[in-house]
């Protein structure tokens, strides 16, 4: 039937539309319930896939922080463990260093005080007391004689005689409080010596206390994190997030010195392995330059795990000492030889290019300005290729915190992106859901007259008008589940921000 | 020991079968127009040789060769290298190489003929047996070719993966009165290089010479 064919079912063309409308509200009213169903259904589907979904992610992503608190907590008690290892080792340094010599200081302070007694007891002896004899030189002094010369010259004998021993006696007291005070003059060097050495038992003393409370703060400090407190997975994840962003930022530096390294040994490098062959798509001279930079990292870690800076090797840190002080004089040796290599192949570096640069010019047709070229470029570039690899050999530090960091980092940015993902499909079922409201509405509304009359008439009969929505059925158990899910998340996820 | 070795040779295996066999070389072949009303153009072949010999790099091929009057010869070319991978002896060869130019400008002698057609058949067979990656054929000619009794080039030219770009296309007096001669021999060696596989370029403007290597 065409549509002119449709507008002629009448006499009249409108109202065959009528008729035609009637109709076809008629249609719409009486497949309303089953669309509205069909409808709701659908939506509900979208919703409740697209809900599960959300659930099923952050079901991920608790599992995934469960596991990142796990990591931050092991790194953080590793590095706990690390600290205070060292701090032992320091304490352990500085006992071997300070009381290693206590039987010397002992035995030095034994003597000392040997040295002492004797001066002390020789410094005991008492001088002779000065015997009374002034009253009794006085007294013979005043005795009348009564001009009795033989009297009077006895007299005076006795007087000079006793004043003699006096000045006598006297001498003698000074004599021997003179060698005493002497005595004990030469004692206070040793005093001294006693003092300096009791002082610096004192200051070890001291030394280890203060490492001993470091010690304690820091097994504090492990015992929190043993705890697994939220405070100490706080304290790590922000420490770990700082690490990472220093680490990348020094390991770039790193790149950029890497990258000027490259640029001064790979010409250089086609004069001994050519410059016409080729690896893959790189050239062979390139990748030979490249390979010298990346032994000379490589023997920069061996040597920082050597000397046990950095545990990214266990079994290098695990070796006994004389082996590892093998590896480190071969590593340190090896990495001399190679800077030494660069060295040699930035001084080509400078001769090739300066050839090159005469004979551009001479095909140019520009004349030779018969200069000889500078030194100092070239001793430069020499001094370069010398210490780059060495600088090069620290960037094992940072690449080590760059590792450790970065579990933790992307965790918690995979963390995020599955929370976002939940979020976004949440966000997609309700929209579905809603729309699926939003149509059955627009349904009603095309459909209104239709309805305006069910309702005179149900309520001509005092009958209540049943809306849509109360067909609906309730979410099920499993969509609640979900929503629990989410919530559960999220406790476990903000003691971590 | 054992696992040492066996490692060893996996590591050298690997490394072999990596090497790319592939020729990454450039190949160059340009031929100079010394006919007689083409000759005196000879300095500006001299600077686009100088040109070339401060571009290319060690393991690249360049020769060149003269248009007489048969130019499908070996003894049409004047000078002809292999540059050494290393870069030291390549620079060296370079400067041994612009010698020989110069002394052949300097003497060149015009000829009477110009058989462009020969010189780019000896061109194929010289890049073919260098195996060049990237094969050239630089045309240093106003293009009018004029063949001595006898000679037969009707022989279609085998251009598959060969650039041919000719260099300053100079205009002859003819050209200047009807520009339909000019354009048509233009279009008539396109026709040529083209219908044998090749790519073809015109560069007459001297100070883009970089438009040589651009594709």
């Amino acid at each position: 039937m065409t549509f002119a064919n449709m507008l002629n079912i009448t006499n009249s063309p409108a109202l065959s539309i009528l008729i035609w409308i009637v109709l076809f509200l008629l249609a719409l009213y009486f497949a309303r319930r089953p669309f509205h169903q069909a409808v709701m259904s659908f939506s509900k589907i979208i919703r409740n896939a697209l809900r599960l979904g959300a659930a099923s992610v952050l079901s991920a992503e608790k599992r995934l922080l469960v596991r990142n608190r796990e990591v931050l907590m092991a790194a953080g008690l590793e590095n706990a463990e690390r600290i205070v290892e060292r701090e032992f080792d320091r304490i352990a340094a500085a006992v071997t260093r300070d009381l290693e010599s206590y039987p010397n200081v002992h035995r030095q302070l034994s003597e000392v005080i040997v040295k002492l007694d004797e001066d002390y007891t020789n410094s005991a002896d008492v001088p002779p007391s000065l015997p009374n004899w002034m009253p009794i030189i006085e007294s013979i002094a005043k005795i009348e004689h009564g001009g009795d010369s033989m009297v009077a010259n006895m007299l005076a004998e006795i007087n000079r005689s006793l004043t003699e021993q006096n000045k006598k006696a006297i001498e003698d007291y000074r004599n021997s409080t003179a060698a005493r005070h002497a005595i004990l003059n030469k004692m206070m060097p040793f005093w001294r010596k006693v003092e300096r050495s009791l002082d610096g038992i004192a200051s070890s003393m001291s030394n280890i206390k203060k490492r001993a409370k470091t010690v304690d703060r820091c097994m504090d400090q492990y015992e929190k994190i043993r705890a697994g407190s939220d405070s100490a997975a706080r304290a790590l994840s922000t420490s770990a997030l700082t690490q990472f962003a220093i680490a990348a930022l020094v390991l770039l530096i790193a790149i950029g010195g890497a990258i000027i390294n490259f640029n001064l040994i790979a010409l250089p490098m086609s004069e001994m392995v050519g410059g016409a062959s080729y690896i893959g798509p790189f050239k062979t001279s390139d990748v030979a330059g490249l390979v010298i930079i990346l032994v000379e990292l490589t023997m920069g870690l061996f040597l920082m795990e050597s000397l046990r800076i950095t545990r990214l090797f266990p079994i290098i840190g695990a070796m006994d000492d004389k082996m590892r002080h093998r590896m480190i004089i071969i590593t340190f040796t090896l990495l001399a030889i190679l800077a030494g290599v660069e060295s040699a192949l930035a001084f080509m570096r400078d001769r090739i290019a300066h050839d090159m640069e005469v004979l551009r010019q001479t095909l140019a047709g520009a004349e030779q300005m018969g200069l000889s070229p500078s030194i100092i470029p070239t001793v430069g570039q020499m001094v370069l290729g010398f210490i780059l690899p060495f600088a090069l050999a620290f960037v094992a530090i940072p690449l080590e915190m760059f590792v450790a960091s970065s579990r933790t980092v992307l965790g918690a940015g995979m963390a995020w992106l599955l929370r976002l993902l939940a979020f976004f499909l949440r966000l997609l079922g309700n929209i579905g859901f809603y729309t699926g409201r939003f149509i059955v509405n627009i349904y009603d509304l095309a459909i209104f007259p239709a309805i305006w009359l069910e309702g005179i008439i149900l309520t001509s009969k005092g009958k209540k008008m049943a809306l849509p929505e109360a067909e609906i059925p309730e979410d099920s158990k499993l969509v609640e589940e979900a929503v629990d899910s989410y919530e559960e998340t999220i406790k476990i996820k903000e003691p971590q921000e | 020991m054992k696992k040492l070795f066996a490692i060893a040779v996996v590591l050298c295996l690997l490394i072999a079968g990596c090497t790319d066999t592939k020729s990454r070389s450039t190949g160059v072949y340009m031929l100079l127009d010394t006919s007689g009303t083409y000759a005196v153009e000879l300095k500006k072949a001299q600077k686009i040789l100088n040109y070339l010999l401060g571009i290319l790099a060690p393991g690249d091929t360049l020769a060149v060769a003269r248009i007489d009057t048969g130019s499908f010869s070996e003894k049409d070319i004047v000078s002809k290298v292999t540059f050494d991978e290393r870069p030291s002896v390549a620079n060296n060869q370079k400067r041994a190489f612009m010698q020989q130019v110069e002394a052949f400008v300097t003497k060149v002698k015009g000829s009477p003929y110009t058989d462009i057609s020969g010189g780019i058949l000896q061109a194929i067979e010289y890049l073919n047996e260098a195996e060049s990656g990237k094969k050239y054929i630089l045309i240093f000619s106003d293009l009018k070719e004029e063949l001595a009794k006898g000679y037969k080039r009707d022989i279609p030219f085998q251009l598959p993966d060969y650039n041919v770009i000719a260099l300053n296309v100079t205009k002859l007096r003819g050209d200047n009165i009807d520009p339909k001669e000019y354009m048509a021999r233009v279009e008539d060696w396109r026709a040529k290089v083209e219908k044998g596989g090749g790519d073809w370029g015109m560069v007459n403007d001297l100070e883009r010479l970089d438009n040589i290597f651009a594709n």
